[in-house]
């Protein structure tokens, strides 16, 4: 089918955030500062005010007043909303302008004048730490350095006991460097209070409306139930959407101080330079192995780099998220890890950009100790992988860092893959090229992906379990209604969650409309991000469903006089849209449809006693564990030895996602984490200059792959159902941005062999190829000799 | 100053300063918000409207310099209730997901259709270069503009 949504994006009538328009709104505008680390001795905005067309002029004091100039963040930290002692990353909110007009506001900005004391500031994260770094957090009391936390999980006796007697052991160290979600549609907001009623509502294109609202009302407080906030259309996500940014705040107030709706929508340098950073992690590990291939155990060191806030959105009890899914798709003994959080000057954020909380630095991590292990055994990497992968009757299987995969059916994946390319047919050829000296490379991944956040009993965000709740109306004409408490970013939840709905009732999907997005409109949840509708909100989908289901069980017995026992439940597949009916059993013909019986249900049918009548279901699903779907992908590419370019020639994609809700989107999902992948291992990075100035702050240094670097893609499907799921799906949005990133680098080091290069960190842009090649690779994050 | 730029067939006049940009003269003055404003350094494209049948991007575009010419956006593609078969190409190929994109990807996708009525991949991914899309991998919107070419 498809998707609903289509009709209006296709027409240019989707309503983005920056499409609201209210009568009387104003623009806001932000002052950035230009120091990554500087005090701030005065702000002078008389100038600013002075501007006739500015209405109001906020700095980090008016909102002091409010005491509003510092927020809570999704990791318990607190950010500045507008600076008010010292500005800790470049680009950082110091004062808010509304104005008439955006272009009004934007030039009052050049009318503020801030006098900055510059300080040294901290850039290199493996610096953080010395004793004579700057303490970027004088604001937290009893602050010295500049450690955020530290964290392990694993057993470190049994893995150090593994690796004392190991045949073989390698180690790697290797960054994976500070990138950025970028959507094409920035971040902003429409705020609009209404003085009389007290009541708030936000437009914002927020992946967690619900969260939003109830962090609102904490920090500003007011009153939950007089704050509404309305994610329209939001022109994808990808993990920048998911915090609460200083833009909205003042928005609010700025709305609160005129008495009007204010809009704010930042530039792409903004959204670049202040918003959700995502990676940053600097990772050493060690894998111990037999002679053989063998994979025994591994053990892991991270540096990770949080910029000046600890604004990093993960479950409470994860500081490094789901990291520790680290052990990958094979099967170990013993495993290892510790991750240290370091404030630098740098923006906040860190969990983003289809990353399943850390699970993107996790696969990576082994994905490349892997490779980096068959160069020292000398053996192929798909072997080493096929000796080492899961076994189907392994499942469930408890990792040794405590996971529990639900489901897997690895070497039947990993074999699909390796066919689809080719893969004894591209070794051959790889070696006819290497003896005529030309550079092609085959990089493989095997991930294992944990999505679906979570079991309430162990996350939460800021105090709210991550469960989703789901409501679900059938109107008098067999019509439905359904509202969820995710939140599509282009990921086509307004169609595969009537499907699910039109599956589960025997409806045509066109006759359930899925509202999404507004929290008076819709039941509490956390949103999405980490590939969690489908486990999550899509279980609650199919639950509420049968709830319905149920319901109309009774009123079909009523209708039919009989025994609600004596009833089956019938799909007629043949059927337009496929019909479902509630039949006698033994008599099938005395059947009512789901049409007639939810006329029915609003009818003057005498019900039994308990049953209200009308047809409609709440419901909460917590779910029981996380799925993990999984995936072997296959990259190849050619490297100029020249000049350093690469070229993705093919990418192979075998994905098993469970059951595919629909096949079509869960095709477009992969295919954009694919281009995602390619964009992080051959471009994008958001490096440093020593004094802090952010060099990848527009899209002329920060490149995103085009149709030109994207091969066409080549996928393949195994379907191993979740069996703790009610659908036996699995997420897969972020799968393929999570899987493929070490299939290019694995590739591009692959091709790199002949020079005996085991390891070079991304982005692998010509220049750092070609300097790899010439034994001189450089720190891609920093431009500090 | 005074403008007068005619728009998916309609004749508009507006007073507007200089410096305002063409993308917003169409977000903002005559309330056409299919195109978008994804950039500050026309890198992404997703501004990308029709001047005189011509795919520009209207961020790097003064309002002023399209005084006299003729705009087409993504809201002029849908003739007498018929959807244009680039339109088509892309609901039935899964061209797109957030839609952020696609009002400029359509129109470029028409543009080379005019030209070129049966484009092979290389051609249109080429022509497509100067417009990003963070959802789609590229893939389906090759070949939603091949499916056009052949509706």
């Amino acid at each position: 089918m498809h998707r609903k949504e289509d009709a209006r994006f296709i027409r240019g009538r989707g309503n983005y955030v920056d499409d609201v328009r209210l009568p009387g709104m104003l623009h806001g505008a932000i002052l950035r500062s230009p120091h990554a680390h500087a005090r701030i001795l005065s702000i002078d905005t008389s100038a600013a005010e002075a501007h006739p067309k500015v209405r109001a002029v906020i700095t980090g004091q008016t909102l002091a007043g409010l005491n509003l100039a510092w927020m809570p963040t999704l990791s318990n930290d607190v950010q500045a909303v507008l600076a008010t002692d010292k500005v800790r990353f470049q680009g950082q909110e110091v004062a808010f302008v509304v104005a008439e007009d955006a272009y009004s506001a934007r030039d009052a900005l050049e009318l503020i004048e801030v006098d900055y004391e510059p300080l040294d500031a901290v850039v290199d994260a493996r610096r953080a730490l010395d004793e004579d770094s700057p303490v970027i957090r004088d604001d937290l009391e009893g602050r010295t350095s500049n450690r955020i936390f530290d964290w392990e999980a694993g057993d470190r006796e049994r893995t150090d006991a593994i690796f004392a007697g190991a045949e073989v052991t390698i180690n790697q160290d290797m960054i994976y460097p500070r990138v950025h979600p970028a959507p094409l549609e920035t971040c902003g907001a429409v705020a609009d209070f209404d003085k009389v009623t007290g009541k708030l509502t936000v437009w914002c294109p927020t992946q967690a409306p619900h969260a939003h609202r109830t962090l609102y009302a904490l920090v500003a407080g007011l009153p939950e139930h007089k704050i509404r906030v309305i994610s329209p259309d939001i022109g994808g996500g990808f993990g920048g959407k998911v915090g609460i940014y200083p833009g909205y705040v003042c928005a609010i107030v700025g709305s609160i101080v005129t008495g009007r709706p204010v809009k704010w929508m930042e530039d792409r340098s903004e959204n670049l330079m202040a918003t959700a950073f995502a990676r940053d992690y600097h990772m050493s590990g060690e894998v111990a192995a037999t002679r053989d291939g063998v994979i025994q155990a591994i053990r892991v060191k991270v540096l990770a780099d949080h910029g000046a806030f600890n604004g990093t959105a993960q479950p409470t009890k994860f500081p490094a998220g789901f990291f520790h899914v680290f052990t990958g798709s094979y099967d170990l003994q013993a495993a290892h890890c510790e991750v240290t959080g370091v404030y630098t000057n740098k923006a906040p954020g860190g969990v983003a950009y289809a990353c399943s909380f850390r699970v993107t630095e996790a696969v990576y991590l082994v994905e490349r100790l892997i490779d980096v292990l068959a160069a020292e055994l000398g053996l192929d990497p798909a072997e080493l992988r096929l000796r080492n992968l899961l076994k189907p009757d392994q499942f469930p299987y408890t990792s040794p860092t405590g996971w529990e995969y639900d489901s897997g059916d690895y070497i039947k994946t990993m074999r699909m893959a390796m066919d689809i390319a080719g893969y004894d047919k591209l070794r051959a050829e790889q070696a006819d090229k290497r003896a005529r000296g030309e550079l092609m490379g085959i990089g493989i991944s095997f991930f294992t992906e944990a999505v679906g956040a979570g079991p309430r009993k162990h996350m939460d965000i800021l105090g709210l379990g991550m469960a989703d709740g789901a409501e679900l109306r059938v109107h008098p004409t067999g019509k439905a209604v359904l509202r969820v408490s995710c939140q599509s970013q282009g990921q086509g939840h307004e169609t595969t969650f009537a499907q699910i709905v039109g599956h589960e009732l025997g409806i045509p999907a066109d006759d359930v409309e899925v509202v999404h997005g507004d929290t008076d409109q819709t039941p509490f949840g956390l949103g999405t991000y980490g590939s969690r509708s489908t486990p999550v909100s899509g279980a609650a989908t199919a639950i509420v469903a049968r709830k319905v289901r149920e319901r109309a069980r009774l009123v079909a017995a009523a209708m039919l006089e009989c025994s609600p026992d004596d009833l089956d439940w019938q799909i007629d597949e043949s059927a337009e849209g496929r019909a479902g009916s509630w039949a006698v059993r033994g008599d099938p013909a005395s059947r009512k449809s789901m049409q007639e019986i939810a006329l029915a249900a609003h009818s003057a049918l005498e019900l039994p006693d308990g049953v209200e009548g009308h047809l409609d279901a709440v419901t909460v699903y917590n779910p029981p564990n996380l799925t993990y779907p999984f995936g072997a992908y296959i990259c190849v590419v050619d490297v100029d030895p020249g000049t350093g370019q690469v070229k993705v020639r093919r990418f192979v994609a075998v994905d098993d996602c469970g059951v595919r809700i629909n096949p079509m989107i869960v095709e477009g999902q992969i295919h954009g984490g694919l281009a995602d992948g390619v964009g992080m291992a051959l471009m994008q990075v958001m490096a440093f200059d020593e004094e802090g100035n952010h060099l990848g702050a527009s899209f002329m240094d920060y490149l995103l792959p085009t149709s030109m670097e994207c091969p066409s893609w080549e996928l393949g499907e195994t379907v191993t159902p979740s069996p703790h799921h009610p659908l036996g799906a699995k997420g897969v949005g972020e799968s393929a941005t999570v899987g493929s990133p070490p299939a290019v680098v694995n590739a591009v080091v692959d091709a790199l062999a002949p020079y005996g290069i085991r390891h070079a960190d991304m982005p692998l842009t010509p220049a750092n190829v070609w300097r790899v090649i010439q034994g001189d690779p450089f720190r891609t994050d920093l431009a500090i000799p | 100053m005074q403008v007068t730029i005619t728009v998916n067939g309609l004749p508009y006049t507006r007073e507007v300063e200089p410096r305002l940009l063409l993308v917003h003269f169409l977000r903002d003055e005559l309330n056409l918000t299919g195109t978008h404003w994804g950039c500050d350094t026309s890198n992404c494209g997703v501004c990308t409207v029709q001047l005189d049948g011509v795919p520009v991007k209207s961020c790097t575009v003064l309002a002023v310099m399209a005084d006299g010419h003729e705009v087409t956006t993504v809201e002029g593609l849908e003739r007498d209730g018929e959807l244009d078969a680039v339109q088509k190409g892309f609901m039935e190929c899964h061209g797109l997901q957030c839609g952020f994109c696609t009002p400029g990807m359509l129109l470029t996708a028409r543009w080379l259709l005019d030209r070129e009525p049966h484009p092979d991949e290389g051609t249109i991914r080429e022509a497509i270069s100067g417009q990003l899309c963070r959802c789609t991998g590229y893939e389906n919107i090759v070949k939603s503009i091949q499916r056009a070419a052949e509706l």
